[in-house]
């Protein structure tokens, strides 16, 4: 039964075309043999470009070149010009440091940032980083970026409550942990890419993505968790299990993606301006995607039948099924639109990163965890109070952290949560111990 | 394809530095899970904790070498304590998320670029092992394991990894067959009959988490050393993962369980990348690159790790009514 699966998979999969161009950053070299101090005049070949915001050339920003055992740093002069001279033709990391960048300037959305160059045969290989357009902030205010990271966190909460509410409804309904939850996210993102690269236009890639996350989901139940359910398999097994399937599906992924990250159509949204706030189009997008399907999913399980009888299930199987509802029937459709809406939260996801790459939902699974563990694990609305304070944190946190440890707050906020009320915001006190 | 040549490399892996690091990381597991039933998940933590405690001190302290063994050690065991305060008195599925974020904060803290001075940032430290090739007694020479060939410094590493590895293994033996290792087994069969006899169970997992721990920050130490560097990314949530398959592999509620799963998990592993770029090579196999040859087998271990869960939980060497879970 799990060889099935794993051909289905490998079927679904192997039809998506592979981007197999796995040109990973060079690692940077460590002990570099020239000093940084080298003239760019001593070398012929030279990397260049030009720095230029909105209100013109952008000076003094320190910009190095690392590579082939080589590192060059210059600053950009008074016209934004700024070249590094190299050794010899190949491949460089370059990268801006920005913090020398002035006041209000920040690098667009979708730059790289260090990004590879590479020689073409020429002397001189050039490269143009761009900067954001109305991210200057007017005045700059305190409360002005404050009001747009939560914006942006209120943003990214509810595309990781997508993700977070089927993981809490699974765990509701069966008692299980899925660590696999991440690679159904991340399977939303390349099967987009996927169905785009065959000539889709996006939202039909998009509608087809979903569906293909639900079928996932139909075909892990079916294959898997209920045959573990039926031979009475315990819960830490089963978690376990999960994480078997998580890393076999990661690998899957990356062996037809390859390890590059891709962009989906569209990804480099214009920015909207609403007042004092700006926020880009896709974000606004997402944002209103998210809740509306948010309300949908609260609707469907506090109004209808089928609603009604997963929340039984939930609060007692062995009741639920006394009284007539079927169990397994309810734990498929669970399964099912868990694996609908972690499609779309991958979806979402890689418009906000943005960029697809095979390991794309590892990286946030954590942080859904954080948000169902915040919420009270199993309940779906605490997973969605969660979910949102966890992206608000992560957000409005890098204002005063360096943006490479914005997720250890959200994570040290689930940890102190637990501390001191481990049931959650709105768990009940049984189900933690 | 040289089969010599495969064979030669696979039971190079057997004696390998990073399969004592893994043997000795899956044998704190055990002591966590298949003794105590503590499901942890951030193994990989403790041995960037061991890890980064050693450099660090050698590097920014310029502490002598047996100091920055111990200071390694106290940092996991501090690492442990703050771990096991919130997380001890819950449910297994709680241990297991907090342990996996508290790694995952060690990754991240380490990586960050505002750290760089003392942690190195994404490219790590090197150059801290000097102290200890200077313990070498070996004479500089040529040495023979087998069919394999190394030098001293190589030689060195083994012996003193593999030390390290047998004397763990009479430590948690012993550990386990004293009455305090009675008590702990116990906790995993039934939490509220040890207490009803009158046992502290907080106190007993918190004391089983931090030896796991120490056995954690060991291996992290055996893993840098023969690197001469190391690199945040080498300690990444998929690290505990695979020594669970480890783990699992050898049986998690024996002595030498881990420690044969780790050998196993890497000769396997050894062995397939052999024959599979072998085959490559000589044009047998024409559907896979080199790369994809690599992360095939990273699918494999996956499955593994699922089938040995599902169809043999007990491991080669275990009982299966010895488990952690019911």
């Amino acid at each position: 039964m799990i060889a099935a699966l794993f051909s289905v998979l490998l079927a679904v999969l192997l039809s998506a075309p592979s981007a197999q161009a796995s040109t990973q950053p060079p690692v940077r070299a460590m002990n570099s043999a020239v000093p940084a101090t080298v003239q760019a005049e001593e070398f012929q070949d030279r990397i260049s470009g030009v720095l230029r915001g909105v209100d013109g050339p952008i000076a003094d920003v320190t910009i190095t070149a690392t590579g082939n055992g080589f590192e060059g740093e210059t600053t950009s002069g008074e016209n934004g010009f700024w070249s590094i001279g190299v050794p010899e033709q190949g491949s460089y990391e370059v990268e801006v440091d920005e913090d020398t960048l002035p006041e209000g300037i920040t690098l667009a959305e979708g730059q790289e940032n260090p990004r590879t160059v590479t020689f073409a045969g020429t002397s001189n290989a050039t490269t143009l980083f761009l900067f954001g357009e109305g991210i200057v902030a007017q005045g700059g205010t305190f409360w002005d970026t404050l009001a747009e990271r939560a914006l942006a966190g209120f943003s990214f909460g509810l595309l990781l409550a997508l993700s977070a509410v089927g993981l809490s409804l699974i765990f509701g309904t069966t008692g299980l942990t899925n660590f696999a939850h991440g690679e159904m996210v991340t399977l939303g993102a390349v099967l987009t890419f996927g169905f785009a690269a065959l000539g889709l236009p996006a939202p039909v890639a998009i509608v087809l993505a979903v569906i293909g996350g639900g079928v996932l989901g139909y075909v892990q139940d079916a294959g898997l968790w209920k045959p573990l359910r039926n031979r009475g398999t315990g819960l830490v097994p089963m978690m376990i299990v999960s994480i078997g399937l998580a890393l076999a599906l990661r690998y899957i992924i990356q062996f037809n993606f390859g390890g590059a990250t891709t962009q989906l159509p569209g990804s480099q949204g214009e920015i909207l301006n609403l007042g004092a706030l700006s926020i880009s189009r896709n974000n606004l997008n997402s944002l209103i995607v998210s809740l509306v399907v948010i309300l949908l999913v609260a609707f469907l399980l506090l109004k209808t039948r089928i609603g009604k009888a997963t929340r039984a299930v939930a609060d007692n199987p062995a009741l639920a099924a006394a009284s007539g509802i079927d169990v397994d029937r309810v734990i498929r459709i669970v399964w099912v639109i868990g694996g609908m809406l972690a499609a779309l939260g991958g979806i979402l996801w890689a418009y906000y990163r943005p960029g697809v790459s095979f390991n794309m939902g590892q990286q946030i699974l954590l942080l859904i965890f954080a948000g169902v563990v915040l919420g009270g694990l199993g309940t779906v609305f605490g997973a969605l109070i969660g979910s949102i304070i966890v992206g608000l944190f992560v957000e409005i946190s890098t204002l005063w952290l360096e943006a490479d440890l914005k997720y250890v707050g959200a994570l040290l906020i689930m940890i102190l949560v637990l501390l001191f009320r481990p049931q959650g915001i709105l768990g009940r006190r049984e189900r933690i111990g | 394809m040289d089969f010599g040549n495969i064979l030669v490399n696979a039971f190079g892996e057997l004696i390998s530095p990073t399969t004592a690091a893994y043997a000795l990381a899956a044998l704190g597991l055990a002591v966590h899970f298949g003794y105590s039933g503590l499901l942890n998940f951030g193994q990989a933590g403790f041995m960037a904790v061991g890890a980064y405690g050693f450099a660090i001190s050698t590097l920014t302290f310029n502490a002598p070498l047996p100091v920055a063994v111990l200071v390694a050690m106290l940092a996991s065991v501090v690492f442990a304590i703050v771990l096991g305060i919130p997380t001890l008195r819950l449910r297994t599925d709680y241990l297991a998320i907090v342990t996996i974020a508290a790694a995952e904060i060690i990754r991240y803290v380490v990586t960050t670029n505002d750290l760089t001075e003392v942690t190195g940032s994404a490219n790590g430290l090197a150059a801290f092992e000097g102290g200890f090739y200077a313990l070498n007694p070996f004479p500089a020479g040529t040495y023979n394991i087998g069919p394999l060939a190394m030098n001293e410094r190589n030689f060195w590493i083994r012996v003193v990894g593999w030390s390290v590895v047998i004397l763990a293994c009479l430590t948690v033996w012993l550990l386990m067959r004293s009455p305090w290792g009675r008590v702990l087994k116990g906790i995993r069969e039934d939490e509220n009959a040890v207490r009803a006899l009158g046992k502290n169970v907080y106190a007993y997992k918190m004391q089983a988490l931090v030896i796991g721990g120490i056995l954690g920050s060991l291996a992290g130490m055996v893993f840098t050393l023969p690197r001469g560097a190391v690199q945040p990314a080498n300690y990444a949530t998929e690290l505990t993962f695979f020594l669970y398959t480890c783990l699992l592999l050898g049986g998690m509620a024996t002595v030498l369980g881990p420690v044969i799963g780790a050998m196993m998990f890497w000769v396997v592993l050894s062995l397939t990348q052999g024959i599979l770029y072998g085959a490559i090579e000589s044009g047998a196999i024409t559907f896979l690159t080199n790369t994809q040859a690599g992360q095939l087998r990273y699918i494999l271990v996956g499955i593994a790790l699922m089938l040995l869960m599902v169809f043999r939980p007990q491991g080669v060497l275990g009982n299966k009514k010895e488990l952690a879970f019911a």
